[in-house]
C-alpha cells in the first residue's frame, strides 16, 4: 500500500521520470483482448459462427433421421457423409464450411475495426498520449486480432464437437487414408486442425490490420477487408489466373484436410504457414510503417 | 528526491516552440512559425477563435502530428522524439473526451491507465477511484460511459488527465459543453490544480474563462501567434474608457470633449469616451462638477481580452481564421 501512497499521495510537480517496466507494457494487451472480447459485436460474430455447426448437425440428423444417406455424395462441405458415422467428423465439415467466408469475415471485421474505430471513436489519440506507443499499441491490436482468430475457430470447433457427440455416435475415426484410430487421437488431430485454421486466417488479420492503419472509419476498414476477401475468393476460383493462384492467402485454407492422413501429408501445411507468415510480414511491416508515420487528426 | 537534469535545460519554460509549423497535405497552412513560451507553474490560455491553429498545436506539442517545420520542447525533451518518456508526465483532454461508451466510467479510466507503460498496475483501481472522487464523478463509476452527459464525459476525460500525478496539463477547451455550474466546477478544479504546482495549458475560444483562471496567455490568430505575455500586461496594453454616469448626459459629453476626452460616445444616461492619456482623471471629475454635471458614477472601465483582441486582429473575435 506504501506503494499506492507514493503514486497517488501529493502531485509532485518535478516528480522524476517515471521508469517504464517491462510486466507493466503487458497491461495493454491484457486490456486490449478485454476490449476486444467485451464488445457486443464481438459476441455476436461468435454467436453466429457457434449457430452454424450446430444447425449443421441438426440438418444431417433430419436429414438421415428416417436410416437413408446424405444428400447423394454431391455437393456440400467436405466431410459431410462421415458425420452420421461419427460426430467428430461435424467438427471438420463446420470448420470446413466456414472457412471459406464466415471465419474470415469475422476476422476481417475485427481486423477492420482494430484501429480505425479507435481513431473513429476519438480514443486512439488518448491511448497515444497516455502514451501507449505506436509500436506497442499495434502489437496490442495484432494479438488480440490473432486472439480473437482462434478463439473464433476453437468456438466452431467445440460447438461442432459438442453437437456431434450429442448427435450422432463417436468412435474410432477413419482417416482420408483408410487406417483408423482411436478417438483420443481423432481429439488430438482436432485440435491441431482448429489452431492449423486460425493460423490461416493470420495473413487476412494483417492485411486487415494494415487497412485499418489507412481510414479513420472503422467501418470503411472492415468492409474493404471483407471486400478484398471475396475478391480474393473469387479470383482464386477462375482457372485461368492459374499463376497467382499459389500467391493467394486463400490458396492453402483447405490444406488442413491433410492432418486427416496417415501420414500426414505436410506439403501444403507447410506452403500454407509460410505463405501467411509472408503476409503478415509484409502487410505488418507496412501497418508499422504507414501507423508509425500518420497524423493523428482525429 | 533527485531532480532530473532536464528541468534546469528549459530554464523554467515548460514548453517552447521556436519557428512550430504544420502545413497539410493540401497545402493548407494550420500553423506559422510558432514560438511559444510557456513558464513553469503558470496557468497558460492558449487564445483564438475557432480555426485558429490552436488543436493543430496541441497535437503538435502531444507527438499526435509531425511538424512540417520547426521543433517543440516539451517538459524540456524534443516532441515527438520524447514521447514516451514525456508524456507520462502530461495529462492531456484533446478537443473533448472520447470514451468506449460499453464500458463504464471506471473502466475507462483502467484501459487508459494500462495504456501508460509507467502505470503501476497495483495500484491502477486506486488511482482511478481518486481521479473520479476529484472531478466529481465517484456516485457514475459504475455506469456506462455511453450513458454519460456530454459534461459528465467532460469530466471523465479529465479524470483521464489525472490519473497519475503530471507536471503539466494540457487542456483544450476543458469547459466545452458544460452548463455554467459545471464550468465553475472545471475552473475551481484547474486553480487547484496550479495551486498544487502544476502548469496548466488550457485553450478556449471564450476570453473571459481565460481572464477569470489564467496567468498567462497567448492569442493565435490565422496560424499565427498574435502576442503572448501575462493577462495583466495584456489588459494594460489596451487603455481602459472612461465612463461617466449622469442625468445631464449633453451637457457632460460637451464638458469632456472640452477637457480632450476622444471617442465620445453617448448611451441614455452613460457617456464615454477614451480619456487623454496625459490628465488625471481627478481632474476631469473635478471639471465636470464644475460645470454643475450630476454625476451617479465615473470610473475607468477596464479592457477587456475582447478589445485587446480586437485592437491586435482588427476583427471581431468570433471570426475563423
Amino acid at each position: 500500500m506504501s506503494q499506492a501512497e507514493t503514486a497517488t499521495g501529493g502531485l509532485a510537480p518535478h516528480s522524476p521520470t517515471r521508469p517504464a517496466r517491462a510486466v507493466w507494457t503487458l497491461g495493454l494487451f491484457r486490456s486490449e483482448l478485454a476490449v476486444t472480447f467485451r464488445r457486443w459485436r464481438t459476441l455476436a460474430l461468435l454467436a453466429v459462427l457457434a449457430a452454424v455447426p450446430v444447425l449443421v448437425g441438426i440438418a444431417v440428423k433430419i436429414e438421415t433421421g428416417d436410416g437413408g444417406s446424405i444428400g447423394g455424395g454431391e455437393g456440400g462441405p467436405a466431410f459431410l457423409s462421415q458425420v452420421t458415422g461419427n460426430g467428430l467428423f461435424l467438427v471438420f465439415t463446420a470448420l470446413a464450411a466456414t472457412l471459406p467466408f464466415f471465419l474470415p469475415m469475422t476476422v476481417g471485421v475485427i481486423a477492420g475495426d482494430a484501429v480505425a474505430g479507435e481513431a473513429g471513436a476519438g480514443t486512439l489519440r488518448y491511448l497515444l498520449v497516455a502514451p501507449a506507443g505506436r509500436t506497442r499499441l499495434l502489437l496490442a491490436k495484432f494479438s488480440a486480432v490473432l486472439a480473437f482468430c482462434l478463439a473464433a475457430t476453437a468456438t466452431v470447433a467445440v460447438f461442432a464437437l459438442a453437437t456431434g457427440a450429442l448427435l450422432f455416435p463417436t468412435g474410432q475415426v477413419t482417416l482420408l487414408s483408410g487406417t483408423s484410430v482411436s478417438f483420443g487421437e481423432g481429439l488430438l488431430r482436432a485440435a491441431a486442425i482448429a489452431v492449423t485454421v486460425a493460423l490461416s486466417l493470420v495473413g487476412l488479420a494483417a492485411l486487415g490490420l494494415f487497412i485499418s492503419t489507412l481510414t479513420n472509419s472503422g467501418v470503411a476498414a472492415m468492409a474493404a477487408t471483407v471486400g478484398l476477401l471475396i475478391t480474393v475468393q473469387i479470383l482464386g476460383a477462375i482457372p485461368q489466373l492459374d499463376e497467382i493462384h499459389p500467391f493467394l492467402f486463400t490458396h492453402y485454407w483447405l490444406s488442413f484436410a491433410d492432418l486427416l492422413r496417415d501420414p500426414v501429408y505436410w506439403d501444403d501445411l507447410l506452403k500454407n504457414l509460410g505463405l501467411q507468415a509472408l503476409y503478415a510480414a509484409v502487410f505488418g511491416s507496412a501497418a508499422w510503417a504507414r501507423f508509425g508515420a500518420r497524423d493523428i487528426t482525429v | 528526491m533527485s531532480e532530473p537534469t532536464a528541468a534546469h535545460q528549459e530554464q523554467g519554460a515548460v514548453i517552447s516552440t521556436q519557428g512550430l509549423t504544420k502545413r497539410y497535405r493540401g497545402g493548407q497552412l494550420a500553423v506559422e512559425g510558432l514560438d511559444l513560451s510557456v513558464p513553469r507553474g503558470s496557468v497558460f490560455g492558449f487564445l483564438g477563435p475557432n480555426g485558429s491553429g490552436k488543436t493543430t498545436t496541441i497535437r503538435m506539442l502531444l507527438g499526435l502530428i509531425e511538424p512540417t517545420d520547426g521543433a517543440a520542447h516539451v517538459l524540456g525533451a524534443p516532441m515527438p522524439g520524447s514521447a514516451r518518456r514525456v508524456l507520462p508526465r502530461v495529462g492531456a483532454l484533446i478537443e473533448g473526451p472520447a470514451l468506449y461508451g460499453f464500458l463504464t466510467g471506471r473502466e475507462n479510466l483502467l484501459r487508459y491507465d494500462a495504456a501508460d507503460p509507467t502505470a503501476d498496475p497495483r495500484t491502477r483501481a486506486a488511482r482511478a477511484d481518486r481521479a473520479l472522487e476529484r472531478v466529481g464523478l465517484a456516485a457514475a463509476a459504475a455506469k456506462k460511459a455511453r450513458a454519460y452527459s456530454l459534461g459528465m464525459k467532460q469530466r471523465l476525460g479529465l479524470a483521464a488527465a489525472l490519473l497519475q500525478p503530471r507536471e503539466l496539463l494540457v487542456l483544450d477547451e476543458p469547459t466545452n459543453g458544460l452548463d455554467p455550474q459545471g464550468m465553475r466546477e472545471i475552473r475551481s478544479l484547474v486553480r487547484e490544480l496550479a495551486d498544487d504546482g502544476i502548469t496548466v495549458f488550457l485553450s478556449s475560444h471564450l476570453l473571459d474563462e481565460i481572464e477569470q483562471v489564467c496567468t498567462h496567455t497567448a492569442v493565435m490568430h490565422r496560424g499565427r501567434l498574435v502576442t503572448q505575455g501575462t493577462v495583466a500586461q495584456m489588459s494594460a496594453g489596451a487603455r481602459g474608457r472612461l465612463a461617466v454616469t449622469t442625468p445631464d448626459p449633453g451637457e457632460a459629453a460637451r464638458v469632456l470633449k472640452e477637457a480632450g476626452v476622444a471617442d465620445l460616445v453617448t448611451d441614455g444616461e452613460e457617456v464615454s469616451g477614451e480619456p487623454p492619456p496625459a490628465r488625471d482623471l481627478a481632474d476631469l471629475n473635478a471639471a465636470l462638477v464644475r460645470a454643475g454635471v450630476r454625476v451617479r458614477s465615473f470610473g475607468l472601465r477596464r479592457a477587456s481580452l475582447e478589445d485587446v483582441f480586437v485592437s491586435l486582429t482588427g476583427e471581431g473575435f468570433d471570426v475563423a481564421g
